[in-house]
């Protein structure tokens, strides 16, 4: 734990990759070869958990069944939510992270880089575990993501290899999370003072304090589960004196943190690109910051309303209601300081900006429908329809996933050194967009009258609906061939991007070259925040 | 150009008290089960019964209201019996105490033991359910293809909340071996 990048870095005189070939990948500590890793990784995942989510919607076209057993389709839904939450979204931001972190705030490296390797090479072992469980007797955990007892518990063999796996992600992130606060603590350039840091920088930082607080919580919850199913104790057990209720609270308890761990770096990163190209400075640095620490804090407390049917008295119904209700109040702040950045500036269109403005319009309304299931009385309505299936994955496509993307748009000429086709990612970007409100908004309306989710069958007179869901998904899923397309062109080479890449946009991360070199930052550099004059 | 980056030895302080966190984290996610229950306990939300005998002396009804006690009996999977409350509801006035049974027959060629676990909704009502008598007190044990009906004597409180005009006592019967110390 002593040797530390700088250190490191003083080792080599060269300043490329110690190894060459697989073992450069295998054995690397540098910070941007981990993050391309870590967005390898999360690319790939992005389209194993996209197939699954491809069977299920091939599933619903029609009512009945047609292609899959209930079981299977089961499987293929809880499979799907955990490899795109724990395979694809958060390894997509921690890349980000381990690339832009850095550079952004004048680092060498990350604080501790053999850590580093180990929380991503973690990954795929964690991912192919789980994803073994498909070929055991009995199959992989059919119960959902969210693992709820007794049925969870009837999973077949695969049940402690699941366990295993989420035990192995949850460790990988914590490292990760470590490793983010240590480097922005420890390594941040001493010129640049807490507050001045970007707000991608700040919304790592929050989240990276989250993860270590609730993934442990999770890590204990599904422990007990295995200690339930074979060491004999009874947490969950009614047979033996013990509440199946009372996973849900551990779950939620770490499930609602989660939400945020994943939506606090896209809000960095779309705060990162609303700026550059309104050429502005970002309006309330500081009330940003403050709303996201107000977010962090509120997630603690409001786990409860993910359970409003379980039975609870009025009181609790009431303290989590109106808890969660609070949230609106930081997430409104930021909403409008973007939409206030915006305002009058001098407005460019290039790709990552319009999948930061796409972010902005379709995130608020995903946030909008979570505020009519933050309401206790309707929820009962809503508990467990399509129109939770629409609401989270409104904020987490076009809102998390969508800011993933811009956030690989805005940096990609910085980490390849050349510009991506400009043309492609905007056809790119219109496709994504109209086929992911073709896919996610009808399920509102199905939702509403009265759908229920993780069933493969439905009545026939949901059919149209669920057959527009089913190409928009379809038509979404191809679409991200193109995006590979665009990346591995942008990769092979294509006209040089400046060091600035944009039209000088604020921060340390554009005062280096482009590609970045293998080495940044020997010296700390010096941070002077921009006189935006006027 | 260039200043020197902040002195990395105190990476190790840091790492730790993170490190402690996590773990801490972890041990607190154990310990909200006791906190649950001492929670449950307090609001009485649960829905759980004590496995003891409630003392009470019966009490002449204060006023005429009557409140529908409904009794539900479930097995979970692959369970060796048949299970059914006699009665699925009956009326009761709070103070008075009353009787019924369930029935449970052995729907295999050995012996079993069988244990109920009772429950009730609205969970605030657990307090005010008292059981003098009950079959979940104890073990069952049944000889093969053994049937008969086990006793429940029970008195509701007159202190039950008036919003509350209906019980339902649901009762799931396990094998004895699946419960573990209770």
């Amino acid at each position: 734990m002593s040797a530390t990048a700088a250190d490191i870095h003083d080792n080599h005189d060269d300043h490329g990759p110690v190894h060459t070939g697989i073992k450069r990948w295998l054995f690397t500590t540098n910070h941007k070869d981990i993050g391309t890793l870590y967005l390898v990784f999360s690319l790939i995942m992005l389209f194993v958990g996209g197939l699954m989510a491809m069977i299920i919607r091939a599933e619903l076209f029609q009512p009945g069944l047609q292609f899959v057993n209930p079981n299977f389709f089961n499987q293929m839904v809880t499979l799907h939510a955990l490899v795109m939450v724990f395979g694809m979204i958060m390894p997509a931001f921690a890349g980000f992270a381990n690339w832009m972190i850095p550079l952004m705030i004048g680092a060498p490296d990350m604080a501790l880089p053999r850590l580093n390797n180990w929380s991503f090479w973690l990954l795929p072992f964690a991912v192919v575990l789980l994803a073994s469980t498909l070929f055991m007797p009995g199959g992989a955990p059919a119960s959902g993501w969210t693992l709820y007892p007794p049925l969870v518990l009837q999973t077949g063999d695969a049940f402690p290899f699941a366990i295993f796996a989420v035990h192995l992600l949850g460790i990988s992130s914590i490292m990760a999370a470590i490793n983010i606060i240590v480097t922005i603590m420890n390594l941040r350039t001493p010129s640049m003072s807490l507050m001045q840091m970007p707000l991608f920088v700040w919304g790592w930082l929050i989240t990276a304090y989250l993860l270590i607080a609730v993934m442990p919580v999770l890590a204990g919850g599904v422990t007990m589960l295995l200690m339930d199913q074979f060491f004999a104790t009874s947490f969950f057990q009614a047979a033996g004196g013990g509440d199946p209720v009372l996973f849900q609270h551990i779950f939620w308890f770490f499930g609602h943190p989660e939400v945020y761990i994943i939506i606090l770096p896209a809000f960095g990163i779309i705060s990162q690109i609303i700026p550059a190209f309104s050429r502005k400075p970002l309006f309330g640095h500081s009330a940003m910051i403050y709303a996201m620490a107000s977010i962090a804090f509120l997630s603690f407390i409001v786990w409860a309303h993910h359970m409003f049917t379980v039975g609870m008295p009025l009181a609790g119904q009431m303290f989590f209601m109106l808890s969660t209700m609070l949230i609106a109040i930081p997430t409104g702040v930021k909403v409008f300081n973007w939409t206030a950045t915006m305002w009058q500036g001098s407005l460019s269109f290039e790709t990552p900006m319009l999948f930061a403005i796409a972010f902005l319009f379709l995130f608020t309304i995903g946030g909008f429908s979570g505020l009519m299931m933050a309401m206790a009385p309707p929820d009962f309505q809503y508990h467990d329809t399509y129109f939770i299936v629409a609401h989270f994955h409104y904020v987490l496509v076009p809102g998390a996933m969508f800011a993933a993307i811009a956030g690989c748009y805005f940096w990609l000429p910085k980490w390849t050194g050349h510009m991506y086709d400009e043309r492609l990612g905007q056809i790119h970007f219109w496709l994504s967009t109209i086929f992911v409100n073709l896919t996610f908004f009808p399920q509102h309306f199905v939702g509403l009258a009265g759908m229920p989710r993780r069933i493969p069958d439905y009545a026939v007179q949901f059919t149209n609906f669920n057959a527009m869901s089913s190409i928009g998904s379809f038509g979404f899923g191809l679409s991200q061939l193109l995006l590979v397309y665009v990346i591995y062109k942008c990769v092979k080479g294509a006209r040089k991007a400046t060091a600035e890449v944009w039209d000088s946009p604020e921060g340390l991360e554009w005062t280096v070259p482009s590609p970045v070199p293998y080495h940044a930052f020997d010296k700390a550099p010096t941070y002077t925040p921009r006189n935006w004059g006027g | 150009m260039g200043q020197k980056f902040r002195q990395p030895q105190i990476h190790k302080t840091l790492v730790t008290k993170l490190i402690g966190m996590a773990l801490g984290m972890f041990v607190f996610g154990f310990l909200l089960v006791p906190l649950y229950d001492i929670f449950c306990d307090i609001t009485g939300i649960g829905g759980k019964f004590d496995t003891q005998a409630a003392v009470v002396t019966v009490q002449t009804p204060t006023d005429d209201r009557t409140i529908t006690v409904e009794f539900v009996a479930s097995l979970n999977e692959y369970a060796p019996w048949e299970f059914r409350p006699s009665t699925t509801s009956i009326q009761v006035r709070p103070g008075e105490m009353y009787d019924t049974t369930f029935y449970a027959r052995n729907l295999t060629d050995r012996e079993i033991t069988g244990q109920a676990v009772p429950s009730i909704a609205p969970g605030q009502a657990v307090k005010y359910f008292k059981k003098t008598e009950c079959f979940c007190f104890t073990s069952q044990q049944f000889t093969a293809r053994e049937s008969r009906d086990m006793p429940l004597q029970f008195v509701v409180d007159p202190d039950l909340p008036r919003h509350i005009d209906r019980l339902t006592l649901s009762y799931t019967f396990f094998v004895a071996k699946q419960v573990a110390n209770n």
